[in-house]
């Protein structure tokens, strides 16, 4: 018997590669529009925080073309939309907390037309205190939870009895998720109060239960679909429910279908973004340069309500060791009201503010001691005995001290700083710097209930395959990963595995796809659907053919079993005539984890996901305006379920990661309103901003994680980190151009105008 | 084919007639929801994402010229006797993937796929017109396709790889286009004029039109603004506006001539200048957009008017009375106001032949290398006669609410030998001479700092800048 073909671990294409290219690819405003469909447009608010006095709609409503105007007294249910704790209305009452807050939905018989209307509304406000940065929010104790500690040792003691401190403080901005695909919903109208909601979310079980409650209705009368999003980034996580919220409510109200597309401007300025961050630390630290103890304040912009900015700020709390053994810890994480948009999910969610800090912390001490920054991280590291985390989790099977001895040999790390070093010598206008940064990154949902995943799998008459999970596709080539897995059970080529749009009528109560969990759970949920299948067939040619079940061979489209072999085709038809199930779901729930959110401790991540990037970079000291030269990486994914869709998620998390760090910018204005909210003025990396030299390679690692699927390592988030060597990298040149007198900050993100500022500080 | 006003385009190798409802809709539009052909995404509605990308052939001096432009801002009016293909017109008719289409799929380009019917145009615009495809001209070409996914790896490397495939063969439309006649002219909401005397006269009878060269900046206030404009004339049709003339007197480029028709001849002439250019928007823009449209709408901002002026450009502004020329420095009065009379529109724009010794240069400093608007936009002309400076223009955009020069560092450092002192007073004077902007893109205080330290290059032997295409690592 020939080894049969594998598809776990090859390097194959998007499964939806074909139609990308062809522009076949159907996204939500892509699909046939039922004649009488409506079309619609919020409106809203123009005050960051004001009581509304009068709300005049009569313009609007009048508006040729509008058929129906809705708002906050015309909700059934709940007035809300948040994931969790109650505090986002679909639209607002008698307050407005933010800029651009929903006040009302127009229904129209065009877009054009809904939202030339919305911009018709008299609203009168008292205008009420807005606080807008977290300075003024720390000021009038506007905070959407006490302030969390996570603590090990004690850090006071060390930093008392320390011969060495450094200290200092660091900002990290928001950044918009941009995805190319705004948000956008399609509700149609069915019979029984039935509604159907085609959602561009990362979570339809969220928007489904969502739209139920707003409605008055039981979920099981509401169904929402995605086949796919032009992107998400945690932006479709918890966000999409306002749009699909909105959509439904017009659709149940007039009987017709509804579709709302937020055009660019409402959607940067209505949904979330990342967390801007400003944290402190004070850290002491031997002659080697290791840190013996380290306080850390993180305290965070939140927006306007809760979202799931407590679980994003704890996340930030367990990734400010990133990949240090640190001793004695405490970390005060403070979490902020403020009247923006509610702060959100976004790749990292949280981890990279938290790693920030801790980065900084490492090139501040190489500073101070006048050591490569390189030689105190890895002085630094998680190690066999110095194991365990602020949060009690012990670290295993750490590749980290091993990946990154590799990669400073790939990248001839050593060399390359000593030559800048000395090309810095001869140039007075120009400065380069060179950075290695690690990235470990904890997976799975620190809030462990959501680590459960249900798949459905069918296997039809004629052999094939339809397969459904509860996962979203946002691009990130989930859809491939889990077909190859089922390919593989059943011995087929991928082809002959169907992807379905997730539905929440077929697996239910799903998880976010977020959290870089989506093969992880929904694999491991197809691949014992798949297996339960198999079990049957196996049975099934087992009480025909008299043999073991270690005798039967599923491989190249065939089963091979002593004295015959047929097609899968033909052992599918047996099976429907034999009158077996050729149905199973599967469902997967991540074993061995745990989390005290009162203390604090716990062992919430089932593993470590590792990588680590070498960044140079080049910065004018006239101008401030930079450039990243080379980029060499060295990233983890276990052994790869895809290798080529890895090396994607690697580079294009990369990539993102340096648009974050250097020019993406998100801005307010003095009233609270988003001044950034289009790509005129909010931008993020092009082409030309990717490095020639451009290294991306994936860890042979010699650990086998054993409890996931295939031994693979999730890849979702952890590279996005890999970007904080660009920042880092920029660091060092501005040093060089100061003559390393005073650590300056170095706030992100690094534009022209915060180099300058910081080449030019006193 | 009958004469009337419709408009009438080739899609995909299909003559299409269209009369619409609405003159002013977008081609974006027609194509997604008339002709359902929803391979053409709206990311943004303002021409900066690319996801609307499309592939526009006209008839020029006898041939198709092929360019990639951003359908969400283009009027379907402005299409008239073009051909247009889209994304789901790349295939062969066997159903064969395009070379570029090819590439993507097995370098992986595409992952959540939204961006890629844009980034296929781009890539096959390139390919039509057999352009280099080395990484610099790639990432000319793709930088208006924003891609939130990849990191722009996997399509560089596709546009690498794309003329390595079997060439197919490309339907040859010039007969049939060229059987395309007439104009596009609607109602009184979209004229399309075809001589300067139309033009002269549509403005006397409606003042208050909107003239439309490429619409790069006045297709936001349709996409975007969602106004209503009562007349729009469009300028694209008027041949007597569509000239560059290079001669003993210097260059003369008519008003409707696109940045991408020039940048080739300026960065022959003034190096610096083609480096701005070729910053200025993205290859889609440039492809539309028009130097006489960024001059006209008098933003404080745009990239052309600030280095023009410290070449002692002019316009021509006509009108039914005949020509008048001014000095391009003053056409601009304040914000929003220009020195244009009711009933005139720029004509052309007249780039005086500089001394044959004069030194030019001219930065552009912005959050973004590619396709971003300027914080500050620094533009320096002079000669140097034993070691005097002499005949110094000064001029900057970003710094005052029109571009303007810096009158103040100029008589500062005039004569001068550029000397220290002199321009430590003429930075002084840079802080009379301005009040800049203070917004998003920059501060106030850093864009000071910036004029001081372009001001500072500009006289600088041989001045160094990372904003540069010619850059090289190693």
């Amino acid at each position: 018997m020939s080894e049969s073909v594998k598809n776990v671990g090859q390097p194959m294409e998007h499964d939806s590669a074909l139609a990308h290219v062809t522009g076949q690819a159907l996204y939500v405003d892509d699909l046939a529009e039922p004649a009488d469909m409506l079309h619609l447009a919020f409106g809203r608010s123009t005050q960051a925080h004001a009581k509304i006095l009068s709300m005049d709609l009569s313009k609007v409503r009048d508006f040729p073309g509008v058929t129906a105007v809705f708002c906050a007294k015309d909700i059934t249910g709940k007035n809300d939309v948040s994931p969790m704790a109650g505090d986002d209305p679909l639209f607002a009452e008698d307050t407005v907390i933010y800029h651009g807050q929903a006040l009302f939905v127009v229904a129209a018989s065009s877009q054009r037309i809904a939202r030339k209307a919305a911009r018709l509304a008299s609203i009168t406000y008292q205008e009420l205190p807005a606080i807008l940065d977290i300075a003024a929010a720390r000021h009038a104790n506007s905070r959407l939870e006490d302030t969390q500690i996570m603590s090990a040792g004690n850090a006071r003691e060390a930093i008392l009895s320390a011969s060495h401190i450094v200290s200092g403080c660091l900002n990290t901005g928001a950044q918009d998720h941009f995805y190319l695909e705004g948000q956008i919903a399609v509700a149609i109208p069915g019979e029984a109060q039935r509604i159907k909601v085609i959602s561009s979310t990362q979570h339809p079980s969220e928007v489904q239960a969502g739209i139920a409650h707003v409605l008055a209705r039981a979920s099981n009368k509401i169904t929402v679909e995605v086949r796919r999003m032009g992107g998400g980034f945690g932006g479709k996580e918890t966000q999409a429910l306002l749009i699909a919220a909105a959509a439904a409510l017009v659709a149940d109200k007039t009987g017709r279908a509804a579709k709302l597309r937020l055009d660019r401007d409402d959607d940067m300025a209505m949904t979330g973004k990342r967390h801007g961050f400003e944290m402190s630390y004070r850290a002491a630290v031997d002659e080697q340069g290791k840190i013996l103890g380290i306080e850390m304040d993180l305290a965070s912009d939140c927006g306007c309500s809760t979202d799931l900015s407590p679980a994003i700020n704890d996340r930030a709390m367990f990734h400010a060791d990133n990949a240090y053994f640190l001793p004695n810890i405490t970390i005060r994480s403070e979490r902020f009201r403020t009247n923006k948009v509610s702060a959100t999910a976004f790749r990292g969610f949280g981890g990279p503010q938290g790693m920030m800090l801790i980065e900084r912390v490492m090139d501040h001490i190489a500073s101070e001691m006048k050591l490569d920054p390189l030689t105190v991280r890895q002085r630094n590291f998680y190690s066999k005995d110095n194991n365990i985390t602020p949060y009690g989790q012990q670290v295993h099977d750490f590749e980290i001290p091993e990946l990154v001895e590799e990669l400073v040999k790939t990248s001839d790390y050593k060399t390359r700083r000593q030559q800048i070093s000395k090309w810095n010598q001869g140039q007075q206008l120009k400065k380069r710097g060179i950075s290695l940064t690690p990235v470990k990154f904890g997976i799975s949902f620190t809030t462990t209930f959501l680590n459960q995943a249900g798949a459905l799998l069918h296997v039809y008459r004629d052999g094939s395959v339809a397969l459904n999970h509860g996962g979203t596709e946002m691009g990130q080539g989930l859809f491939i990963k889990v077909a190859q897995i089922v390919a593989d059970v059943f011995g087929l080529p991928v082809t002959a595995i169907e992807n379905s749009p997730t539905t929440t009528d077929k697996v239910p109560n799903t998880s976010a796809t977020a959290a870089s969990s989506g093969s992880d759970l929904n694999g491991m949920a197809a691949y014992i659907a798949a297996n339960t299948i198999r079990d049957r067939l196996e049975e099934l040619i087992i009480s025909k053919h008299n043999c073991t079940k270690d005798q039967i061979v599923f491989a190249d489209g065939h089963i091979c079993f002593p004295g015959g072999k047929m097609t899968f085709a033909e052992l599918a038809e047996l099976a429907y005539l034999s009158r077996i199930s050729l149905s199973s779901t599967g469902f997967y729930a991540t074993p061995d984890i745990f989390y005290d959110r009162k203390t604090h401790k716990g062992k919430p991540f089932l593993y470590y996901a590792c990588g680590a990037a070498v960044s140079e970079v080049e910065i004018d000291i006239a101008t401030g305006e930079s450039r990243v030269l080379r980029v060499d990486i060295l990233h983890s994914t276990g052994k790869p379920l895809n290798p080529a869709i890895d090396l994607g998620q690697i580079e294009g998390g990369f990539i993102q990661g340096m648009g974050w760090l250097t020019s993406e910018e998100i801005c307010f204005d003095d009233k609270g309103k988003l001044t950034t909210h289009a790509p005129s003025t909010y931008k993020i990396p092009t082409a030309a901003d990717r490095p020639d030299y451009f290294n991306t390679a994936l860890f042979n690692s010699k650990y086998e994680e054993p409890k996931t699927i295939g031994s693979s390592k999730a890849v979702g988030e952890p590279p996005f980190m890999l970007a904080i060597s660009v920042h880092s990298a920029l660091r060092a040149a501005i040093a060089d151009a100061r003559q390393h007198k005073d650590f300056t900050p170095l706030n992100a993100p690094a534009t022209p105008q915060n180099i300058l500022s910081e080449l030019l500080a006193k | 084919m009958v004469e009337d006003n419709s408009i009438r385009f080739l899609l995909n190798g299909q003559i299409v007639c269209v009369t619409p409802d609405d003159p002013h809709m977008s081609l974006l539009q027609y194509i997604r929801e008339q002709a359902a052909l929803c391979g053409t995404k709206e990311g943004c509605a303002e021409g900066d994402c690319g996801a609307c990308t499309l592939v526009v052939g006209k008839i020029i001096d006898g041939e198709i010229k092929y360019r990639a432009l951003n359908a969400c801002i283009l009027l379907l009016a402005q299409i008239h006797g073009c051909e247009v293909i889209t994304v789901e017109g790349l295939q062969g008719e066997d159903g064969a993937l395009h070379p570029v289409q090819q590439a993507l799929v097995e370098f992986h380009g595409s992952q959540c796929g939204f961006c890629t019917p844009g980034f296929v145009m781009s890539l096959y615009a390139h390919y039509r017109n057999q352009l280099p495809n080395d990484r610099q001209s790639l990432k000319i070409a793709l930088a208006g396709n924003l891609c939130r996914c990849t990191g722009y790896g996997p399509i560089i490397a596709a546009g690498q790889a794309m003329y390595g495939y079997p060439k197919p063969v490309e339907p040859d439309s010039l007969k049939i286009l060229q059987t395309i006649t007439g104009t596009p002219q609607q109602d009184e909401r979209l004229f399309a004029p075809t001589t300067e005397t139309d033009l002269q006269e549509l403005l006397q009878k409606y003042p208050d039109a909107v003239l439309w060269a490429g619409g790069t900046d006045a297709g936001l206030w349709l996409s975007k603004h969602l106004q209503d404009i009562s007349s729009i004339i469009l300028l694209g049709n008027i041949p007597e506006l569509d000239f560059i003339r290079d001669d003993e007197s210097g260059l003369h480029i008519g008003a409707t001539i696109r940045y991408a028709d020039v940048i080739e001849l300026c960065a022959d002439k003034w190096p610096a200048m083609g480096e701005v250019m070729r910053r200025i928007g993205s290859t889609q823009i440039r492809n539309s957009g028009t130097i006489g449209g960024n001059i006209a709408n008098g933003s404080p901002i745009g990239d052309m008017a600030p280095m023009l002026i410290t070449m002692d450009a002019r316009l021509n502004l006509a009108s039914a009375e005949g020509i008048r020329e001014i000095l391009l420095e003053n056409y601009f009065l304040e914000y929003g106001k220009q020195d244009l009379r009711p009933g005139e529109y720029i004509h052309s724009i007249f780039i005086p032949k500089p001394a044959r010794d004069i030194i030019f240069h001219a930065w552009k400093i912005s959050k973004r290398f590619d396709q971003d608007i300027s914080a500050v936009l620094g533009a320096f002309s002079y000669e140097r006669k034993k070691g005097r400076i002499n005949n110094l223009r000064i001029a900057y955009g970003g710094m005052a609410a029109i571009p303007r020069r810096a009158f103040l560092a100029e008589q500062a450092l005039e004569g001068t030998c550029a000397d220290d002192t002199s321009i430590a007073q003429a930075c002084q004077a840079l802080i009379r001479d301005f009040t800049p902007l203070d917004d998003m893109r920059a501060s106030a205080k850093y864009r000071e700092q910036v004029a001081k330290a372009l001001l500072n290059k500009a006289f600088q032997d041989n001045p160094v800048s990372l904003a540069t295409d010619k850059y090289q690592y190693e």
